[in-house]
Parts: structure tokens; C-alpha cells; sequence
């Protein structure tokens, strides 16, 4: 399939437009929200969250018997924020830490979801069938009318985000110094890892309960190696996901049987792992260019102060030394020639005859200046 | 009676059985500088917090400037210990010491022009305000403390808590906050501060409460920080205690 036929397809197609809309909203609400999860050290909250979600579908359709999205949702919403609310009493009364508490929620409301969901699929009904499709997600059974649900709710969610700004980055950034000029941390909290929830059930559906946490980390992690800025970050946390669900939509649809949610989470993998080596400040690559750059400098510093010291020791300073020399006098022999001629370049040094090295005046003016640096 | 800063009366902390203050009483006078020192453990952060209500206490009474501390909140400031926050966190150091003017204004509102001045201002009298636009993992120890006391400083207090601000900085900085410290006692204000050199007890304080679980001594410097409370205090580390004595006497 050609790319004009698929962007066409997505403007025209009704499925494909359906699930990339629902794909997009997925992606922007749980990459923003997801941001500050990844902030204050929660990123596997979201992980526990949306395991526990599972419980809460399969009852919600156990008690009404609907198949209804809404009714789901609402299931996996309650079961999520029961799992968090479980998960901070735990902490807080028993001697359990956190990371334990997490754990121990994730395995316990996930079994519970899956025997929960080998029992609906033994009843005599039909109308049971596709339950088991929230574990992996399938974004082909997203209608229209999800796709608006999903929009409301999260255009809610990031409503408050931006009402509560202010107040949500003071609590990330320093919760204590929040509760001493009044704030209700605590209150805070609880909203925040609400709107965590939703972020997480919206999109269930689609990538599934198994998968749903990568879609919150994974963003916000890319997003962290390209700026220094909460609302930078943020923004482009929500743009990752959005990018990933929209073009994981896509490629899922060129092919016979590619699962929507998995290319999504692949699709946000590549933008991590190319964020992780090629962001500037961060990125590997970055970095690994940055230190290269500076033992360059550092070489042709060090090799400068050689010759300099050589200079010294003769009458005269345009009196020539080898190559040979420098490289018994190097900590690291085979950078000295790259060294000289980045010398040369600067005109601190010249070739007097092959091989053959002095300091020019220059040189040897700006060695003695590396020299009273270095004694300071 | 001159005005109290702080009121503090039979205040009890416990955390599950084990008490962390126990019956403490402290009264501190309007425009002092105060340390409470003790040995890990002694419940040091704990008073302070308790005071600034982040604890509830088992038992116990505190008053700021004569009244509960939640109804004179826009008269206190605070500075958490530096190791208390991440300091990656994705802001500039204007940004976190505008904070500081967050409870002042309320909810929904943004911060502008005023506070970004305010939080100038406040840079410059800790002496960085060329770092203004800095990244803040990129800072110093020295320079995260000066941060976080220009956020305290820009929420115009009457009354200042400090957890350990002299905790792991270069001299030149400890320097800048002693004479911060000043400067805010001649201006009238009070300055609770906890610390862990005794040395410079006597140099950089003129009031000082020993604690440990329970309150050992409580006043001015020349009266109480006698090498008996001392001992009272620490337990029988003496070697320790005859140095830190003959800081008391003037010697550095």
C-alpha cells in the first residue's frame, strides 16, 4: 500500500480514521499525564493500575451483562483507583514498602481479572466474547461513539492538568515544602493519580491492560532527554504518544492481522531508543561526541605543554623535536599526530622538517598562558 | 514579656510506639537567631516539622507569633534539608524560587511579573542571581542551599525554619548564609536554624535549644550551652564535648 493511499485512507477511511483518532487521543492524554507519573519516581503505578483494571472490566460486564464500552471503562476506572487507594493503605499501615505494595496489587487484582475472565467466558451466552481482547487491546472494535467518550474524558483530565498547574509542579517537585504553605498535598495526590487512572483506562481498549503502561512511561521518557522544562516536557510527552498511536495505527493497517496495540508500543519504542541516543544534552550519542571533543582539546593541550617543556630545554625555541619523542611523552602516543596538526591549524605549531615539530611564537605565548592557568 | 516567636508546650511526637519528642517545651523571643542542635535521631527535623503542622502531634500546644501556625502561614518561611527533592527535576532556579510566592497567591493564579521580580530580588541577595535561568541539576551543593534559601526568602516572613542549611557547602557559601542570617535578625526577624556544628554555635547564634527526645536546655547561648548540658545532651562522647567547650570560650 502506497502512502498517499494510507493518508487518503485515513482522512476517508471510517475504520481506520476511527481507530487513529482514538489512537492519537490515547497517546497525547497518557503521554502528558504519564509525564508526571514518570516525575515522581511512579513509574511503575502505572503498570499496577492498569493490571488492576482487569478485575473491574470483567465484573463491570459479570453485574450488567452489557458490553457496553462506557460500562467497562467505568469498571476498569473504579478497580484502578481501588488498586491505588489499596496500594497507599498498605504503605502506610504495614511495614511493606512501596515497591512491594505495587507487586503485590499488580499479581493479586490481575489473577483475580483472570480467573474472573475464564469464568465469564464458560457462561452458555455468547455475549462474553471479545472480554479477553482487553488483555492485548484491539483497536479495530473501537466505534465512533468510544472515540468521543474517550475524547471527553480525556480533554477533562487535561482541563484540570491545567487548571492545577501550579499546584501539581509544586507537589512533584517538593511535596513538604507544598504542605508547609498550605497546599493539601494530600488532596493533590489523590487527584493527580485520578487523572493517572483515567489516562490509563482510556486507553485499554486499544493497547490493552498488559501493554497500557508502556504508553505512560515510554513517552515521558523520550520526552525528559530533549528539555529541561516541565511544560516542555509535558507538551512533547503528548506529542510522542500521539505520533506513536497515530503512525502504530497506520502500519498495524498495511498488514493482515498486525495488532494495533503492540505496533503502537513498538512504534514508541523507537522514538525512546532514538531520544535516548541522539537527544542533544542527553543522548548517548551527544554525550559520546561532547567527551570525544573535549579529550581532542585536552590532547592537543597536553601535547602543547610538551613541546613547550622540550622548548625550554634547548637555546634555541625554533629548534625542532620528533614525533617519536612526543610519543614517549604522551599518556596516549597514538593521539599526538591528530593533536599537532589541530596545533598547526590554530598556528601554535609548525613542521619544521617530516616528522619534525616546534612551537611557533604564538604557541609558545599561549602555552605559557595554559601554564599560569594551571598553577592557579 | 517581649513578643514570642515561637510557643512550644508539652508538644509529644510519636511514631507508632516509640515517642521522638517527648514533653518538649521551648519559648523563643521575637528576633532571635536560634539553633537546635542535638545527635542523630534527637528529633531536631521532627520539632520543626511539627511546627509547621507537616506532623501531627500526640499531645501538645504550638503558637507562631501568638496564634495557631495555620491561620499566620503567610508569616513563616521554610527550608527543607537540599537532599529532601530531586534535583533533576526538569525547572530553572528562577522557577523553583518563585515557588516560594505560591501559598501567597492562591490557587488558579499564575505567577508574573511581581513574582519573577520577588524571586530576582531574592537571588541576588543570596548572591546567584547570574544563575537566574540555570537548569538546577546543573548546580552545586552550595548553590542548591542559596536556591532553596531565596525560595524562603521571597515568601517575606517574620519567622524562618532552616533544616541544616550548612549541610555539605563550601565556606564561602556558609559564610553568605551567616550573614544572610544576620541581616534577617537586624531586620527584626526570627531565625529557627537547625545545626550540627557546635564549634559555631556560639559564633553564629545568640539563642539555642539542646534537644534529644526530650528537651535538654532551652535560651540564650551564654546561658545554656554549658559543657553540662552538652553532655546531657550528647551522652558521654566526651573528647568530643571538650572541643566543642572550648568553642564556647571564644577559641576557634
Amino acid at each position: 500500500m502506497d502512502i498517499s493511499q494510507l493518508l487518503s485512507d485515513l482522512f476517508f477511511d471510517y475504520t481506520l480514521r476511527t481507530v487513529a483518532l482514538g489512537a492519537l487521543i490515547l497517546g497525547m492524554v497518557s503521554g502528558m499525564l504519564g509525564a508526571f507519573a514518570v516525575l515522581r519516581k511512579q513509574s511503575l503505578l502505572g503498570d499496577a493500575i492498569s493490571h488492576a483494571a482487569l478485575p473491574g472490566i470483567v465484573l463491570a460486564f459479570l453485574l450488567t451483562r452489557q458490553r457496553e464500552p462506557v460500562v467497562l471503562i467505568l469498571g476498569a476506572l473504579i478497580a484502578g483507583w481501588l488498586a491505588t487507594l489499596f496500594m497507599i493503605a498498605v504503605t502506610r499501615t504495614t511495614r511493606i514498602k512501596n515497591d512491594t505494595a505495587l507487586g503485590l496489587v499488580l499479581s493479586v487484582f490481575f489473577g483475580m481479572g483472570l480467573m474472573l475472565l475464564t469464568f465469564a467466558q464458560r457462561l452458555p451466552d455468547a455475549t462474553q466474547a471479545g472480554l479477553d481482547k482487553f488483555l492485548f487491546g484491539q483497536a479495530a472494535t473501537l466505534l465512533q461513539s468510544d472515540v468521543i467518550t474517550m475524547g471527553i474524558i480525556g480533554a477533562l483530565a487535561l482541563g484540570l492538568l491545567v487548571v492545577f498547574w501550579k499546584e501539581f509542579k509544586l507537589i512533584t517537585f517538593d511535596p513538604e515544602f507544598a504542605a508547609s504553605l498550605g497546599f493539601p498535598v494530600r488532596g493533590l495526590d489523590v487527584l493527580l493519580t485520578t487523572l493517572l487512572v483515567i489516562a490509563i483506562v482510556i486507553g485499554l481498549q486499544t493497547v490493552g491492560v498488559v501493554l497500557m503502561s508502556a504508553m505512560i512511561v515510554a513517552p515521558a521518557a523520550a520526552a525528559r532527554q530533549w528539555t529541561d522544562r516541565l511544560s516542555l516536557m509535558i507538551l512533547l510527552g503528548g506529542l510522542f504518544g500521539a505520533v506513536a498511536g497515530v503512525s502504530g495505527t497506520l502500519i498495524s493497517s498495511t498488514a493482515e492481522r498486525l495488532p494495533t496495540g503492540p505496533v503502537i508500543v513498538l512504534c514508541i519504542s523507537v522514538i525512546v531508543l532514538f531520544s535516548m541516543l541522539f537527544a542533544t544534552n542527553r543522548g548517548l550519542v551527544w554525550n559520546w561526541l561532547r567527551s570525544k571533543q573535549n579529550r581532542r582539546k585536552l590532547r592537543a593541550r597536553a601535547v602543547l605543554a610538551d613541546l613547550n617543556t622540550l622548548a625550554m630545554q634547548h637555546p634555541h625555541e625554533a629548534h625542532g623535536h620528533s614525533v617519536a619523542v612526543l610519543r614517549t611523552m604522551s599518556a596516549n602516543p597514538d593521539g599526538v599526530s591528530y593533536a599537532l596538526k589541530q596545533l598547526r591549524e590554530r598556528g601554535h605549531a609548525y613542521e619544521v622538517s617530516t616528522d619534525v615539530w616546534a612551537l611557533t611564537d604564538e604557541g609558545l605565548a599561549q602555552a605559557s598562558r595554559n601554564q599560569k592557568e594551571e598553577t592557579e | 514579656m517581649t513578643e514570642k516567636a515561637i510557643e512550644v508546650t508539652d508538644l509529644t511526637i510519636a511514631y507508632k510506639d516509640k515517642p521522638v519528642l517527648w514533653d518538649v517545651d521551648m519559648s523563643v523571643p521575637v528576633g532571635t537567631l536560634m539553633a537546635i542542635v542535638g545527635p542523630n535521631g534527637a528529633g531536631k527535623t521532627t520539632l520543626i516539622k511539627s511546627i509547621l503542622g507537616l506532623i501531627k502531634p500526640a499531645a501538645g500546644q504550638v503558637l507562631v507569633l501568638g496564634k495557631p501556625y495555620t491561620q499566620q502561614r503567610h508569616l513563616v518561611g521554610y527550608v527543607p534539608q537540599r537532599g529532601s527533592v530531586d534535583w533533576d527535576f526538569p525547572t530553572s532556579v528562577l522557577d523553583v524560587v518563585m515557588m516560594g510566592r505560591y501559598g501567597a497567591l492562591g490557587w488558579l493564579k499564575r505567577p508574573g511579573g511581581a513574582e519573577r521580580a520577588a524571586a530576582l530580588d531574592a537571588l541576588d541577595k543570596v548572591g546567584i542571581r547570574h544563575l537566574a535561568d540555570r537548569q538546577i541539576s546543573q548546580l552545586s551543593g552550595g548553590q542548591q542551599q542559596r536556591v532553596f534559601l531565596a525560595r524562603a526568602l521571597v515568601q517575606g516572613a517574620q519567622l524562618y525554619f532552616m533544616d541544616e542549611p550548612f549541610q555539605g557547602v563550601d565556606a564561602t557559601t556558609e559564610r553568605a548564609i551567616v550573614t544572610l542570617l544576620q541581616e534577617l535578625r537586624s531586620a527584626g526577624k526570627t531565625v529557627v536554624v537547625v545545626h550540627h556544628d557546635l564549634q559555631t554555635v556560639p559564633e553564629y547564634f545568640d539563642w539555642v535549644t539542646m534537644l534529644n527526645v526530650r528537651r535538654i536546655a532551652s535560651g540564650p547561648v551564654n546561658e545554656v550551652f554549658t559543657e553540662e548540658n552538652l553532655r546531657q545532651t550528647y551522652g558521654g562522647k566526651v573528647a568530643f564535648l571538650s572541643a566543642a567547650g572550648n568553642g564556647k570560650n571564644g577559641k576557634q
